[in-house]
């Protein structure tokens, strides 16, 4: 019994991995290809991508929107699009962009219009379905991008205009607005308060965002542009590709771990499967030993142990592709809620059809060796010894 | 029909150690009893008998078969058609039901199943209401009549038990050896029992010491 719990225990592991690293490079891959490249305030590019892109971290700065511009005026250039943020309601970041960036993940409306002026959002499907909001509901914003409670927005709330279909994206988890409602709202808090969390100047005339996001019409275009950028500006360029890879290369490390962990526990499943045909074999040597005095061969008896072992590992196997996947889903419902991120229960990929069968076949030659010990079965000493 | 020459038994541990034993004759349908004091190697003998021990020196012919001239796959075969054990403590398939028990060995055997034969037996044994009863949840007397059942379900050619009668009282030892006899013959079978038992010896006129 304890054989299989092992079994179940180390392929659910290697399974869990195999489903959250290809998923969660899904979904970063499908969340930053429409952008090859962001202008932000100088940082950590790793930081800026995350921000402006993924929507998880605390953005590098402010940047200026016409500098920005400039920068970005070049044959190459296919798309730029310029967002702010700063705010959120309910944890959920409220997001000034035009609507072209509905357009680059595919959103369409569920219900009501897009924003037309000032003040007026769409909202994502997850966050209609989380929070009370409809067509016409009014919310005040509140500072910073974690729920915070603080709401020092209520002068000017923001009204819903509309509501989202499910994209699959990072949509999902924004509030949209137009550029300008967030330039209203600092305007307002520049009026009230001189303190800042993400200092800014004040100059005339400026404007101010957070990242421009940029589309080319040729990769390599980037490559370029981010050296320019990175050399002679005072913004940085960050490739959302190339620090996703970073990233994955980082979480490597801990995916690399949690798999040795788990071939650790498969090669005690597989010795456990071992010891238990051949406990097996001496707990039931009367019931053998009885089958050879009705006739029946070493060989038949080898084969009957030999099958019900790989009985045993089946079952350890697909019941561990279950439980991965159960981790998965679990593991959904908790990212959903904390990072916006949700997992999918999916058929059984190649990578683990390989593993699995891998798994089986590495419990054959386990319980051929053990079933070897059926030959020093004395069927005379053990019916005599009575 | 069986017959031995000059069989002798030698321990794998010490090659000095042999037991010889004498020359068994049976014609067919004849009885056997074969007394002796415990360690005289009666087990032995009936080990060899089944084919259930390596016949190293001298032969041993069952219904014209020489069993020492088989291969081991042959040898499983001979034993599982021709052969009936019964043992002085009973063996089952525990997990199976008395039914299936009974239903694995007559499989084992390679012969065709015979229904009637079960029910007859199972009704004679007084087994007949508990066929779908575990094997462990049969007292002690059942499982005894079961494990006769088990020996002879199949209408082996020769019958061997080897002390079926030592943990019974009287009236119970009558009886298993009534049974005995008569199983043997509605088989048309040799009957071979060793015991230490004297209470059998009256039963038997055919009888050799060892």
């Amino acid at each position: 019994m304890l054989s299989i719990l092992l079994l179940i225990l180390s392929v659910s592991l290697a399974i869990f991995i195999i489903q959250i690293k290809k998923q969660l490079y899904q979904h970063l891959d499908s969340n930053s290809k429409h952008f090859d490249m962001v202008i932000g305030a100088k940082g950590s590019p790793l930081q800026l991508v995350l921000s402006s892109i993924l929507h998880l971290d605390n953005p590098t700065g402010n940047i200026y929107l016409e500098e920005a511009i400039e920068v970005a005026k070049n044959p190459m250039v296919k798309d730029v699009i310029p967002i702010s943020y700063g705010d959120n309601y309910n944890g959920y970041r409220i997001l000034g962009a035009s609507h072209k960036y509905l357009n680059k993940y595919d959103a369409s409306l569920r219900n009501g219009q897009l924003y037309k002026k000032s003040l007026e959002v769409v909202i994502g499907s997850n966050v209609y379905e989380n929070n009370n909001l409809q067509v016409g509901s009014t919310f005040a914003s509140s500072h910073g991008l974690v729920k915070n409670g603080i709401e020092i927005h209520k002068e000017k709330p923001f009204v819903v205009t509309g509501v989202l279909k499910p994209t699959g994206s990072i949509v999902d988890h924004l509030i949209i607005t137009n550029l300008e409602s967030i330039w209203q709202l600092h305007e307002h808090e520049d009026e009230h308060q001189h303190e800042n969390d993400h200092p800014e100047e004040e100059h005339e005339g400026k404007r101010e965002i957070t990242s421009l996001l940029v589309a080319f019409r040729n990769p390599m275009g980037a490559i370029q542009m981010s050296r320019f950028v990175n050399e002679k500006t005072t913004m940085q360029a960050a490739l959302p590709k190339f620090e996703i890879e970073r990233l994955m290369s980082f979480l490597g490390l801990g995916f690399k771990t949690i798999n040795g962990i788990s071939i650790a526990i498969l090669l005690v499943a597989l010795l456990s499967i071992f010891v238990n045909v051949i406990k097996t074999v001496r707990e039931r040597k009367q019931e053998l030993a009885l089958l050879r005095t009705y006739g029946v061969s070493i060989f038949k008896l080898m084969q009957l142990v030999f099958l019900e072992s790989m009985i045993l590992a089946l079952i350890g196997v697909v019941f561990g592709w279950i439980l991965g996947r159960t981790g998965i889903w679990f593991f959904s419902i908790f990212s959903e809620g904390t990072y916006g991120y949700h997992f999918v229960f999916s058929a059984p990929s190649g990578k683990e059809l390989y593993m699995l069968v891998l798994i089986l076949l590495t419990t054959f030659p386990a319980a051929i060796l053990a079933s070897l010990s059926l030959l020093k079965l004395n069927v005379s000493k053990i019916l005599a010894d009575a | 029909m069986i017959r031995t020459d000059s069989l002798q038994f030698t321990y794998q541990h010490s090659e000095d150690e042999i037991l010889r034993f004498p020359n068994i004759d049976l014609s067919p349908k004849e009885d056997l009893l074969i007394l002796g004091p415990s360690g005289v190697g009666k087990t032995t003998l009936l080990h060899m008998l089944a084919g259930l021990l390596p016949l190293r020196k001298g032969d041993v012919f069952i219904a014209n078969t020489q069993l020492n001239k088989l291969t081991r796959n042959q040898l499983d075969n001979f034993r599982g058609r021709h052969i009936g054990l019964i043992f002085q403590r009973t063996y089952f398939i525990r997990s199976l039901s008395v039914l299936e028990n009974l239903t694995i060995r007559e499989r084992f055997s390679k012969k065709k199943s015979d229904r009637y034969r079960r029910e007859e037996l199972v009704m004679q044994l007084g087994l007949s209401n508990l066929m779908n009863k575990r094997v462990y949840q049969l007292s002690e007397g059942q499982q005894q009549r079961l494990s006769i059942a088990l020996g002879v379900i199949h209408k082996p050619k020769i019958i061997l038990a080897d002390e079926p009668t030592s943990d019974l009282d009287d009236a119970n030892c009558e009886k298993v050896i009534s049974v005995l006899k008569r199983e043997a013959q509605i088989c048309k079978s040799n009957l071979v029992i060793v015991t230490h038992d004297q209470r059998v010896k009256s039963h038997f006129n055919n009888q050799i010491s060892l």
